[in-house]
């Protein structure tokens, strides 16, 4: 062997940065008393009902594999689902059970991109997109979401960025880090400007039942001739609290989700079978439990955004997700350099904007899935850290 | 908004007035406002801590018993009650359908003050047809409170 193996790996690969937050958490994690705000998933326990139905299904013996799509009741509770919460009309020949959102959007990438594709990702966002649409083969050409517009996708913003290379635009609204939406008019607005393209559209929904306004989340595919072009990825995560399951779906026009399954059975076979019956029990029954953390997560999230603004740090209202992106740039200090002070000196953990895209350099993301009780004593350290500097 | 007020209240007692404003959107005096007027209507009739007295050094036991009663005339159960839940050692009177008539919950410091208390003061009364009672052995929840499993974080730390 003439070549070490580690110079042999995917240049595509090594090449993407490191996550920039992994020291930072590194160093939280060995720190005694941390109060952290950083953590992006529900501090819920799976409802009682679901983890029980997942029991159940051990009981039972359901220990093989389903159908590689997965179950087909769970698909058809999919569509009615989406019918019921979001008015979307699919059949279960439209829906693939994924091993979390996560799986859905690398298959949906995967399955569309072809060599020299270029894939529109809008920042701040969620960190996959950019780096699943490099190792699929395809440039990211990033959207810098300002402040300004409420860090929404505008069609402006979008229309500059399409070019003839334009294959997917990542849609991912409510928002992580954000928490921004995309309103129906807003969504017109944006369709509009597809419907002369031949972009498809990636629709990250995962936060779409964490909503805080009076109107629900709208989905894309619910716009005129968006259905044909869009892929909804979703998931059972932020919803019913059940991110340790790692279920998720993708929904998509029919042909096209025969080709998501084909490479989906490749790599991955069917997801979990215990997690799709708990799944089934989520659809199903679970309409209640979401109201209930959505009503608490919106008690959170009204503390939080005041007490930011109470210290100074202006956050505008995010209106979905379970995050707040309170602007920091009146400090002086880049949000990397704040973070590693705040968790320094006060012992508090947040996530520096940056890492969610330049654009969101100035400002830190702050997750309210933790207690109220929990995020006063954060918000109390943040201001003496304040005071000080 | 009443309601909501109660429930923030009913999980969390020590909430303050000031975040219970900012949950819901409305003034610190509105949310004064009202719990004095529950507290007027007799809709908040009192708050306390919950405490697991078995992680302390204080002897407890607690008993449920079942009673079987005769009510009286024109005055149905509620008197009869009124005779059980005067006693301090009388933690809780419900009354119930079924098989038995009344449901308390008892406090004493052993098993045999308990016993007495049950023998001495309850059985003898008038109206008590029979009692059976239950020794608590152990509470594994109380009023939405889990008593012996501690909530703690175990989220792990994800890329985000």
């Amino acid at each position: 062997m003439t070549k070490r193996p580690e110079d042999q790996l995917n240049t595509v690969l090594t090449s993407l940065p490191p996550s920039g937050i992994r020291k930072l958490f590194d160093i939280a994690s060995t720190m005694e008393g941390v109060v952290s705000l950083g953590i992006g998933e529900p501090d819920f326990i799976t409802p009682w009902h679901i983890r029980n139905a997942g029991i159940r299904s051990l009981e039972k013996g359901k220990t093989q594999y389903t159908a590689n799509a997965g179950l087909a009741e769970l698909r058809k509770a999919v569509a009615a689902y989406l019918k019921r919460r979001f008015g979307l009309e699919y059949s279960e020949k439209n829906v693939l059970i994924t091993v979390g959102g996560s799986e859905a959007i690398d298959v949906a990438m995967r399955a569309f991109i072809r060599p020299g594709d270029e894939v529109i990702v809008p920042q701040p966002s969620f960190v996959c997109y950019g780096p699943l649409a490099a190792m699929a083969g395809a440039k990211p050409v990033y959207i810098d979401l300002d402040r300004d517009n409420g860090f929404k996708l505008t069609p402006e913003a979008l229309k500059a960025a399409i070019t003839d290379r334009t294959k997917l635009l990542v849609l991912p609204f409510p928002n992580n880090p954000t928490g921004s939406i995309l309103k129906e008019s807003e969504l017109r607005a944006i369709a509009d400007v597809l419907r002369d393209t031949d972009v498809i559209v990636l629709a990250d929904e995962i936060y779409a039942e964490l909503t805080y306004t009076d109107r629900r989340h709208v989905s894309i595919a619910s716009i005129e001739g968006m259905k044909e072009r869009t892929v909804i990825v979703s998931g059972f995560s932020k919803a019913y609290a059940m991110t340790g399951w790692r279920l998720g779906y993708a929904v998509s026009p029919e042909p096209v989700n025969a080709v998501l399954t084909k490479l989906h059975q490749y790599a991955i076979m069917c997801a979990p079978t215990m997690s799709q019956y708990a799944a089934l029990e989520a659809l199903n029954e679970g309409d209640g439990d979401i109201e209930d953390m959505r009503r608490e997560y919106n008690y959170r999230r009204k503390l939080i955004v005041k007490g930011f603004n109470d210290l100074g740090l202006k956050c505008f209202e995010p209106e979905g997700a379970f995050y707040c992106f309170p602007d920091i740039s009146s400090t002086g200090l880049s949000s990397d350099d704040f973070c590693q002070k705040l968790l320094q000196e006060e012992k508090v953990a947040l996530v520096p904007g940056g890492a969610f895209g330049r654009s969101g350099e100035g400002f830190v993301r702050a997750s309210y899935a933790y207690s109220a009780e929990h995020i006063k004593t954060a918000l109390e350290r943040v201001g003496r850290f304040l005071n000080k500097l | 908004m009443d309601n909501e007020i109660l429930e923030l209240l009913d999980k969390d007692s020590a909430l303050s007035a000031a975040d219970i404003a900012v949950m819901l959107g409305i003034t610190e005096a509105e949310v004064n406002d009202r719990i004095e007027s529950f507290k007027k209507d007799g809709i908040i009739v009192g708050s306390k801590v919950m405490i697991n007295w078995r992680k302390t050094s204080k002897e407890l036991v607690t008993a449920l018993i079942e009673l079987k009663v005769t009510p009286q005339f024109g005055r149905g159960f509620d008197q009869i009650a009124e005779r059980f839940y005067q006693y301090d050692q009388v933690k809780s009177v419900y009354l119930m359908s079924g098989t038995y008539d009344l449901a308390l919950q008892i406090e004493g410091r052993n098993l045999n003050e308990v016993a007495l208390f049950v023998a001495e003061k309850l059985a003898p009364m008038e109206a008590v047809v029979s009692t059976a009672t239950h020794f608590v052995l152990k509470k594994y929840k109380e009023d939405g409170i889990m008593f012996e499993e501690k909530p703690k974080d175990d989220r792990q730390v994800m890329l985000f």
